[in-house]
């Protein structure tokens, strides 16, 4: 029997601070220059949301399978779950997003919105995990990047499924993004890092504008 | 039963004191600049071993950073140029394992390497084969001591490392536990089974061991590995702004941790204190705390009331 109310959550962190920290400068490096494409494609994206021109929907979803795929092989399996046997566990959780996001784009189940709460509010993450993440960082070297690291991928793939329309396999593309961003925050605030609050609340907002929204979202 | 334990931790405890009035007297008589660093019997053999060792939570746990294995690998050529020998790790660490292969490797090996790992599984069937993943990772013929960490699936991998202490693959056998879980439970199966190593959370702060398990360590001839001796950095971090006090000269302490270090390792029951670090002069540091004189009975009440007090 393990008396699991006897640890506290610094009990369950394997590595120091420096080392975590240190994956997103090393992760950059190896991956240069995708640390400047990356952030594009987030960029491409929103201005697809934004155009919303014919199929848009199924390049967005497509898009975002890539991304995650590549996060969670790259980052994750690759970088990650060398300090963290946790991370094993979590990497197949990013292959599944990334097939839920295929379905989405063979089904065509995203419309993007122009306008109303739920677009600006999806609009503020996507910026927060395109711009705000990496001002975050000590280094650019060491920047936390859309499409490279986990954190603001999963932030800005809340923020783009805030600003769309969809059914049931819509609904299936929240979980992921918002267990990452609880996973990462209990890891955060266990290192004492100051952002530790930031990807817990981002996924709060996310599921509480999406169940404010739901009805119209489903119009 | 106590009454036998008291009795032979009040034998111990004598011979340490005047263990520690030698150093002392050594230590003032004597102007060698680099004195070799205590030793402790390990019960079940009489082979000694320096007292000082080597952790590798979390400081170890690096992954694939090129930088940082080099700087764990200067730590370990530190530490083996320093006189240590035991470093200790756990399929639990992460990349520790690997990282300690790593450093092994670049220093060809050292003979005075006293490997120290756990098993870490609960399915007693795979433990066989996480071991030897384990002894890959390392890159070693075989290793010295194998613990069952926190008590997982105790039972049968007790009787897994009895076989393979038998054939030879192992030379001892130990358990483990930190910060004080399940001290009964330990405690039983320090007396039924007779490991060869308990490792255990002990420093002038968390004292808990002394009322049972290190008494009991002594009467039965169990070693004793004291893990987390600086409370995971928080004690030399809260102490470190601190001025030492006067008394810590009379050990020749210089810092806080080596205060720590010879607090525990007076213990007549403690036969290695393995701190972990990532830093060459901290190594340096935490190996010199073995020479020279420890504390004595008095002296440890001291300082483990002033640290409890600031």
């Amino acid at each position: 029997m393990v008396e699991w109310w006897t640890y506290s959550a610094e009990d369950f962190l394997l590595f120091s601070p420096r080392v975590y920290w240190r994956l997103f400068a090393l992760h950059n490096a190896a991956f240069h220059p995708l640390p400047l494409l990356t952030p594009a494609v987030g960029l491409a994206l929103a201005l697809l949301a934004a155009v919303r021109p014919p199929g848009h929907g199924r390049w967005i979803a497509a898009a975002l399978a890539v991304l995650w795929a590549f996060v969670g092989w790259g980052f994750v399996w690759q970088r990650y779950a060398p300090i963290n046997w946790a991370a094993a566990w979590i990497a197949p959780l990013f292959a599944v997003q990334a097939a839920l996001f295929l379905a989405a784009a063979a089904a065509g189940a995203l419309r993007f919105r122009r306008s109303g709460p739920a677009v600006w509010t999806g609009a503020a993450l996507l910026a927060v995990a395109l711009v705000g993440y990496p001002l975050m960082a000590d280094s650019r070297a060491a920047a936390e990047v859309f499409g490279m690291a986990p954190d603001p991928t999963a932030v800005g793939t809340l923020g783009l499924l805030l600003a769309a329309r969809g059914g049931w396999l819509r609904a299936l593309l929240f979980p992921v993004p918002v267990l990452w961003c609880l996973a990462t925050g209990a890891t955060l605030w266990a290192m004492g890092a100051p952002q530790a609050w930031l990807a817990p609340a981002a996924a709060g907002v996310a599921v509480a504008v999406a169940v404010a929204c739901a009805r119209e979202n489903r119009a | 039963m106590p009454a036998t334990r008291r009795t032979i931790l009040k034998g111990l405890m004598a011979s340490a004191a005047m263990g520690a009035t030698a150093g002392a007297m050594t230590g003032a008589a004597s102007a060698q600049p680099a004195p070799a660093p205590l030793t402790r019997t390990i019960p079940a053999t009489g082979e000694a071993i320096p007292a000082v060792g080597l952790g590798t939570w979390i400081t170890f746990n690096v992954g694939d950073d090129p930088v940082l294995r080099d700087e764990c690998a200067a730590v370990m050529e530190a530490f083996f140029a320093g006189g240590g020998a035991m470093i200790d790790s756990s399929p639990m660490y992460g990349s520790s394992q690997a990282v300690t292969g790593y450093g092994l490797a670049r220093l060809g090996q050292p003979a005075a390497l006293f490997s120290a790992e756990k098993v870490w599984i609960s399915s007693p069937a795979a433990g066989p084969a996480q071991m030897e993943e384990s002894r890959r990772r390392w890159g070693v013929p075989r290793f010295d001591l194998m613990q069952v960490h926190n008590l997982l699936s105790w039972e049968a991998h007790l009787d897994t490392l009895a076989a393979m202490k038998a054939e030879g693959r192992i030379r001892y056998t130990g358990i483990t536990t930190s910060e004080g879980r399940r001290h009964d439970l330990f405690e039983r199966v320090m007396d039924t089974r007779r490991p060869d190593f308990i490792q255990i959370t002990y420093n002038p702060v968390d004292r808990e061991a002394e009322d049972r398990i290190l008494p009991l360590a002594a009467e039965r001839g169990i070693a004793v590995i004291v893990n987390r001796p600086f409370r995971q950095g928080e004690l030399t971090r809260r102490l470190g702004p601190r001025p030492l006090l006067d008394w810590a000269a009379e050990v020749g302490a210089v810092s806080w941790a080596q205060l720590i270090l010879k607090h525990i390792l007076a213990h007549p029951a403690v036969t290695v204190a393995i701190p972990a670090t990532t830093r060459v002069d901290h190594v340096r540091e935490n190996l010199a705390a073995a020479s020279g004189p420890l504390p004595d009975a008095a002296l440890r009440r001291r300082i483990a009331d002033h640290i409890a007090s600031l």
